[in-house]
């Protein structure tokens, strides 16, 4: 399988959350009852799977490790994955802020940001995409459907 | 004969002008709504119920069935060309059916996603008409330990959806097995792993984690490079926007397989299309003889859970028409609608309201045909979006994806956890972790926890319960298989290159 692209050694550092995951999972279930009188109580599930998390974590980690490293294996193309990343920034700020501006502005907006600088289209472009696409949302959503948008303080 | 004379009965009463009006419109309202994400066939039918309440209650049984038939096909359409799964139950679809998007098959995906729901829906009404009655007994014999073997029989099909590292897909299932525990346990009224958040005490919804994983993650996957042409190849030419005889061939075992464990499953009160789905992939890709292809965007990945997705929709009505029991989200609705127009859904059903039962049954059969005929049509409509330009498109779909989210709960809390699925989407894709293997973890992951308390509890502890009965002994026995098969072709592989080494 192609390794480019890739993030190296993504395997131990994911591995290492996973691992982190497992343990919190499995402290959080000692707190919670393991059996009762009835049966199993709310911590008995989330400690098998969570010593499970830790197990296969450790098994992906130590597998990583004792492979050698290819030849053919390259390094992360940051470009790429700041780029996506912006992507997700904007889109998260678009999200951030639903609740000030609405679903309408804030879509027009994050639609604008896409189009204008993640695809260097002139800001007409920009405009006429994201102006466009809310118009056509709230045409087949609230209006067509009657399926509720975020609304922000300016009341659409 | 009963049958016989029951279901020319039923169809003279579909086949009427206005019910067959009725069912065209259920059947296309349903596929138009049930193509947005988050609008599954249950919030489909909920939001048009209203529009039946002055209706005649068989034409109005009649509408809603075809929206219910409409609805799990429309759900198929934005995981075939956008990878956005509308409901849990589309999730395999996207599979094979986006990878065949990718190289030009859009319309054939579509196509075969289509046909596998005509034949595996009219084997599921047929299967309800013949034998309902003694299945719905079976099925309520189904107690706890069953209902958890057979939730552990799906999560065995993990290894199936596996890449290429099958403790990456494990990892992945039990991700998902954490964030089904997050929220209010049932029995204790406890809450796990909120965080202190009050909005997390109900859990997290499936879509959520669906839409993220899938649609956002592939997003901002395809998003690294700018490239300026159209997102996915546009079939062109009617042979491209429909299936091959090849394709349509090499799917009939997939059809059957689709069409008979989706009925199966969707009897069992609470297993649903999403097991359905899974396994029917499950058992395609195990016995196919070309495994491997499976991912990449192969017909028969299509057509098996799209036909246990709607061959579902019968065996989940068994127990609602036969013993009153819904199963389902879906069918509680269409209960409480019985219900409303005054009729009593059980086993006099049949005799008391010879009518209504025939003539749903025998609408099933023309929505059917009316949904093929409707879709086949369609699908180079729909297989247009794929010509909007890729930065019209990925805004679009940011957009529908905060609209399906925001749709199930009217919860801004549940749309800032979308963008943090979205994250783990995107660097799943990267770090090549199966997103398939958590949404199964996900949506068993309840279920499964639930089943296995109330056993322990039905048996105060012991164990042996799970496997002292024989429905269930014989489920866990294939899941294990299933589980052990991979790692005794691998002791079998090392062991044939030591002996080559040796040699």
């Amino acid at each position: 399988m192609a390794v480019s692209g890739r993030i190296n050694d993504g395997d131990v550092w994911s591995g290492g959350v996973l691992a982190a995951l497992g343990v919190y999972v499995v402290l959080e279930a000692r707190q919670w009852d393991y059996l009762t009188p009835e049966g199993p109580g709310p911590g008995f599930f989330p400690m098998w799977y969570g010593i499970a998390l830790v197990a296969l974590s450790l098994l992906l980690i130590v597998g990583r490790l004792r492979q050698p490293r290819s030849e053919l294996e390259e390094g992360v193309n940051w470009q790429e994955v700041s780029r996506a990343l912006g992507v997700w920034l904007a889109f998260a700020l678009s999200v951030a802020l639903l609740k000030v501006l609405g679903f309408l502005m804030a879509y027009a907006a994050l639609a604008c940001f896409v189009v204008c600088v993640m695809y260097r289209r002139p800001l007409t472009t920009g405009l006429a995409t994201g102006i466009g696409g809310a118009v056509l949302f709230q045409l087949v959503f609230p209006l067509a459907l009657d399926v509720k948008l975020p609304v922000g303080i300016f009341g659409y | 004969m009963d049958v016989l004379a029951g279901l020319l009965q039923g169809f003279a009463v579909a086949l009427t002008p206005s019910n067959l009006l009725w069912c065209f419109v259920g059947c296309f309202l349903g596929t138009i709504v049930g193509v947005m994400p988050g609008l599954g066939p249950a919030s489909t039918i909920a939001m048009l119920l209203p529009l039946t309440f002055q209706m005649d209650p068989t034409s109005a049984m009649i509408m809603l069935a075809g929206i219910y038939y409409g609805a799990k096909y429309g759900g198929s359409t934005t995981s075939i060309l956008l990878n956005v799964p509308g409901e849990s139950a589309s999730v395999v679809t996207c599979l094979d059916g986006y990878q065949m998007a990718k190289r030009g098959r859009a319309g054939a995906a579509l196509g075969i996603a289509a046909i596998a729901s005509f034949v595996a829906g009219t084997v599921g009404v047929i299967a309800l008409m013949l034998i309902a009655p003694p299945l719905a007994k079976m099925a309520l014999s189904f107690s706890s330990p069953e209902y958890f073997a057979l939730m552990v029989l799906g999560l065995a099909m993990v290894v199936l959806l596996a890449g290429a590292s099958l403790v990456k897909a494990l990892l992945a299932m039990l991700l998902g097995l954490w964030l089904a525990s997050i929220g209010t346990d049932l029995f204790t009224a406890g809450s796990r792993f909120t965080f202190g958040h009050s909005e997390l005490l109900d859990g997290i919804d499936f879509v959520i984690v669906a839409i993220g994983v899938f649609a956002l993650g592939e997003v901002l996957g395809s998003m690294e490079t700018r490239e300026d042409a159209q997102v996915l190849p546009v079939p062109k030419g009617l042979r491209n926007l429909l299936p091959t005889l090849a394709e349509l061939k090499a799917c009939r075992f997939a059809f059957l397989n689709g069409s008979v464990v989706g009925f199966f499953i969707g009897i069992l009160p609470g297993a649903g299309s999403t097991i359905a789905s899974f396994i029917a992939y499950g058992i395609e890709k195990a016995v196919s003889k070309h495994p491997e292809k499976f991912g990449t965007g192969i017909p028969e990945g299509v057509a098996a859970p799209e036909g246990a997705n709607n061959s579902e929709t019968g065996g989940a009505l068994v127990p609602m028409l036969t013993l009153g029991i819904p199963g389902s989200s879906t069918t509680a609705i269409l209960l409480a609608a019985l219900v409303l127009w005054g009729l009593k859904p059980g086993p006099l059903m049949i005799q008391e309201s010879p009518t209504l039962f025939w003539g749903l049954v025998a609408s099933m059969y023309v929505g059917n045909i009316i949904l093929l005929i409707l879709n086949i049509p369609l699908i180079p409509l729909f297989a247009q979006i794929l010509k909007l330009p890729v930065y019209v498109l990925y805004p679009a779909i940011f957009g529908i994806s905060v609209v399906g989210v925001y749709s199930v709960a009217g919860s801004l809390f549940d749309v800032t956890l979308l963008v943090v699925f979205g994250l783990l989407g995107y660097l799943m894709r990267r770090l090549d972790y199966p997103a398939a293997p958590l949404i199964l973890g996900l949506v068993l992951g309840d279920s499964m926890e639930r089943a296995l308390r109330q056993s322990l509890m039905m048996s105060q502890g012991e164990l042996s319960i799970l496997v002292s009965r024989p429905i269930s002994a014989i489920m866990l026995g294939l899941a294990a298989l299933i589980l052990v098969l991979p790692l005794l072709r691998r002791v079998n592989a090392w062991r044939v290159k030591a002996l080559a080494e040796n040699g």
